[in-house]
């Protein structure tokens, strides 16, 4: 047991301060761990958001030494033993109190995409879909919506940029609609339109926060804006549309 | 005097409480009626319910896999696994309907593993006869939350999140459902859901042990109210305990290592290097399990007449497995046993069939899995036990209450087969939504709520805040769990649990001059405050029936009574509040089971599996 020392932010989006604490620190020690052994001890009414303490619900999203962490999923063993911990707020979002942030915002996004569209004819006859069809689909739905890549994209971190952009997070899911293979419904003008693909200039910083590691602007973003700039911007394929009607792109 | 009249009051018809797996099926299920206004209100935000930590994947004989799966079959390994305590009707209909919800829960959007023929791949799992677990690797609960959250919120539901439901209100002369009253945890404003029907789908109360698998939230909220306001509750004894839990380090103790680790081949050994689940077989399982190294390798490898590895028995007996092995000093150097999958399959097949284990142990216990075995011991996982509803309704003695999920029991008898749970999230959270929306279209008149009932559980909360000074609810809570690890653990004698009761009584006290210190905004040490009363209620329902069941059954095991006992089979312990105000704990005799059902579950496996043979074929030839 060595006692460590924290710098947790207390107080409200308008004003607040860092607090120093000291905790003891054991063996196999997460962040989330000493922010309870804080709450129970020293600060009960210490706001802090978790659930699942392992790394699959993505709750407790926070900012340690700047940069966005699960809190359940950092070890204390990572840092140098004399180094103080500073533990804020998503940046991103309006905090709540202490360092639990408001991610409404995230959920109003959601709901603007369309939901999964199978055919009445998929439904009746039973979903067939290979393997390596919905591998790819698979890796988008592993987010746990913890939205560290949210709070890192510069574009939301821009408070202008979140009426524009519907951030990482939904571009993936996008992606896992868009190439999901019994998938009837076209999304590429909301991407375009809606949830503002254009926005994103590739940093790829949403991408390295990812605790899924989920190739966020490789495989998601970047076939995204290949479909928009395909539909929107290739001459011959405007002049197919206009003959043939609008229709869904294949994968 | 308090003033209640700017209290916000929202007008439903059906509210649910809790957005799980069962919760956001119920929502679903209810808003499918367009006239029916239906509100979803969770204590995290939406999508992190503890339906999230769920791995392996959810039970339903599809017989993708292997097509001699039937109903049938799946209904008999339910009520075996339940050591025949179950509510057969529930048992029923849960094998007859899971096929039909998980096929629902892909046209929402769930993308399970596939087989080489497209279909939906499923993978074995203790206690169930063929391959029979729809899964996603092994973070399956996500996919299905995420599936509902997602189909859910384009059905019209009116969700609020972050906001405890503190108590139920009732019409005064016909004893109706007529609302509930709730706190947003963010501002600590108090509001008045006005509601026809109620559905609790508010899981288990595992936080009332010391090492367990839940989370924050599983504080027994529906079982703590449902009591309250004069609900009974089934089968509370049975406490399932896992046997697979982390153990080391110390801070993630109890997380669960899913059981989809044996499904997939891991074996458990002791710290002689023995794979001691051979000497732990029960006699009742004898014929249908392997008994050497040989025939296990075998079965793994996909041979269908090798019967099933030890390490795929029920979890009751792989839990009490372990126990004894570390009692007998053989366990592992922290105290479990030793879960080995790294030399029974391919590094690149455990990343693929088991990536969060995978990474949960590489961060948390610095571990590499396809290397190293793993740690594991018992972990307090699931409450077989819960709101006593009716099979076919899903509605308690209180009329417009339902329950469903881990919140109601009797579906899972003395022990919860692994896949059990997600497939009755889906099947009664639908069932309760249907017919909770079908009882508020019969109701002829509003029930009526008593002001002063809001008035008294309002200021029960505020009073925690608002005492000079008083008890630590933190402390309490801690004490509670300790004492039920040591007094009401896994193995079970009359006078610790009697030492474990008078406990629960000391703490009850202290509860009463219970103080959370801060304001009413996002203030845990009030939320943890408002939760000890439900933990408390869980605990002490728990701690009674276990004293009075004088068997050892399932998840309940008794050293002073290691057998079960024929007569009390015959037994079903329910708790209500007295009109003392005391809690009674008696034995309800069980209805006998349609004959039926009871000759399904009876018959050998081999006669049913000639039985299903002759079902499959004259359906084909029909």
């Amino acid at each position: 047991m060595k006692e460590r020392d924290f710098k947790i932010y207390r107080g409200n989006n308008e004003k607040g301060e860092l607090v120093n604490y000291k905790c003891e620190v054991s063996e196999g020690m997460v962040v989330l761990d000493v922010i309870h052994r804080i709450q129970a001890d020293k600060a009960n009414d210490l706001a802090c958001r978790w659930n699942c303490k392992a790394g699959k619900c993505g709750s407790c999203s926070v900012e340690i030494n700047g940069k966005p962490r699960l809190a359940c999923m950092t070890r204390m063993n990572e840092f140098e033993e004399d180094t103080t911990i500073v533990i804020t707020p998503l940046k991103s979002f309006p905090v709540m109190r202490d360092i639990v942030t408001d991610v409404s915002w995230n959920y109003r996004q959601n709901k603007k995409i369309t939901p999964f569209s199978p055919s009445k004819k998929d439904k009746e006859k039973g979903f067939v879909m290979m393997q390596k069809d919905v591998d790819r689909v698979q890796h988008f739905r592993k987010c746990i919506e913890c939205y560290l890549c949210q709070n890192m994209c510069h574009v939301l971190r821009d408070n202008e940029g979140n009426e524009k952009f519907s951030g990482p997070r939904y571009m993936v899911r996008l992606a896992s609609l868009e190439m999901h293979p019994i998938d009837k419904g076209d999304r590429i003008e909301d991407i375009k339109n809606v949830h503002g693909s254009g926005m994103c200039n590739i940093t790829r910083c949403c991408t390295e926060v990812c605790p899924e590691e989920i190739q966020i602007t490789d495989d998601a973003i970047i076939p995204l804006k290949e479909r928009v700039v395909d539909r929107f911007y290739d001459p011959i394929m405007m002049l197919f549309r206009k003959i043939f009607g609008n229709k869904k792109t294949s994968n | 005097m308090l003033d209640i009249t700017d209290i916000r009051r929202l007008k439903f018809d059906v509210i649910i409480i809790g957005a799980g797996g069962a919760g956001l099926s119920a929502a679903i299920a209810a808003s499918q009626e367009k006239e029916i206004k239906v509100g979803l209100i969770c204590k995290s935000l939406l999508g992190k319910a503890h339906t999230v930590m769920a791995e392996g994947g959810m039970a339903a004989a599809l017989g993708n896999v292997d097509n001699r799966d039937d109903w049938k079959i799946h209904f008999r390994d339910t009520m075996r696994g339940g050591k025949m305590l179950n509510n057969w009707k529930m048992a029923e209909i849960h094998a007859k309907e899971s096929p039909a919800r998980v096929r629902e829960l892909e046209h929402w959007g769930a993308v399970f593993d596939r087989t080489r023929d497209g279909l939906i791949n499923q993978r074995n799992f203790g206690g169930h006869r063929y391959p029979r677990l729809a899964h996603v690797g092994d973070r399956t609960g996500l996919e299905m939350i995420r599936t509902l959250q997602d189909h859910g919120i384009h059905q019209g539901i009116d969700i609020h999140m972050e906001c405890t439901a503190l108590d139920i209100l009732k019409d005064d002369s016909s004893g109706k459902i007529s609302g509930i009253v709730c706190m947003y945890r963010e501002t600590g404003e108090f509001v008045v859901f006005e509601t026809k029907s109620i559905i609790f789908a508010t899981g288990g109360a595992g936080k009332s042990w010391e090492v367990t698998s839940n989370s924050w939230e599983y504080t027994g909220d529906g079982y703590g109210m449902a009591y309250e306001s004069g609900a009974e509750l089934i089968d509370m004894e049975f406490n399932q305990f896992h046997p697979t839990g982390m153990v080391w380090p110390p801070s993630v103790k109890g997380i669960l290592v899913t059981e989809g680790v044996r499904g997939e081949g891991g074996i458990l050994k002791n710290n002689e290097g023995s794979r001691f689940m051979f000497d732990y077989i029960p006699e009742k399982f004898a014929n249908e399990t392997a008994d050497s190294e040989e025939e296990a390798a075998r079965w793994l490898k996909g041979d269908k007449d090798a019967r099933r590895p030890p390490e795929l028995l029920t979890r009751d007996v792989v839990a009490r497995a372990i126990n004894a092995e570390v009692k007998a000093g053989r366990g592992s150097e922290h105290g479990g046993a030793y879960l080995d999958i790294a030399t029974q399959r391919s590094g690149e097949d455990i990343k693929k069939k088991l990536p969060s284990m995978y990474h949960q142990f590489k961060i948390l216990a610095e571990l590499d899995i396809t290397k190293q075995p793993m740690e594991v011991g018992p972990t307090c996982h699931y409450c077989m036990g819960g709101i006593k509803v009716d099979a076919e309704t899903s509605m308690t003695n209180i009329k417009g209450l339902f329950a469903c999920g881990e919140a109601a029991g009797g579906m899972h008898g003395a022990n919860r087969l692994g896949g059990n749970s997600l497939s009755d999230l889906l099947v009664f959270g639908n069932l309760s939504g249907i017919e909770a929306s079908k009882y508020v279209k019969k109701l002829k008149s509003t029930p009526k709520i008593n002001e002063e009932d809001i008035k008294n559980i309002i200021k029960n909360s505020t009073s925690i805040l608002n005492r000079e000074e008083g008890n630590n609810p933190y402390l309490i809570h801690e004490d509670l769990q300790r004492n039920m690890q040591y007094n009401v653990g896994i193995i079970r004698t009359k006078k610790e649990i009697e030492n474990g009761i008078s406990k629960i009584e000391d703490l009850k006290t202290m509860f009463k001059n219970v103080k959370a210190p801060g304001s009413s905004q996002f203030n845990p040490g009030w939320h943890e405050a408002i939760a000890l009363r439900n933990l408390l209620v869980s605990a002490e329902a728990v701690s009674r029936s276990a004293l009075l069941r004088e068997e050892s059954r399932g998840a309940h095991t008794r050293e002073d009574f290691p057998d079960e006992r024929k007569e009390w089979l015959e037994y079903n312990i329910i708790n209500r509040k007295g009109k003392d105000g005391k809690m009674e704990t008696i034995k309800i005799k069980r209805s006998e089971p349609d004959p039926e059902l009871k000759r399904i579950a009876s018959s050998s496996i081999d006669d049913l599996e000639k039985e299903v043979e002759i079902d499959h074929n004259n359906i084909k030839n029909e």
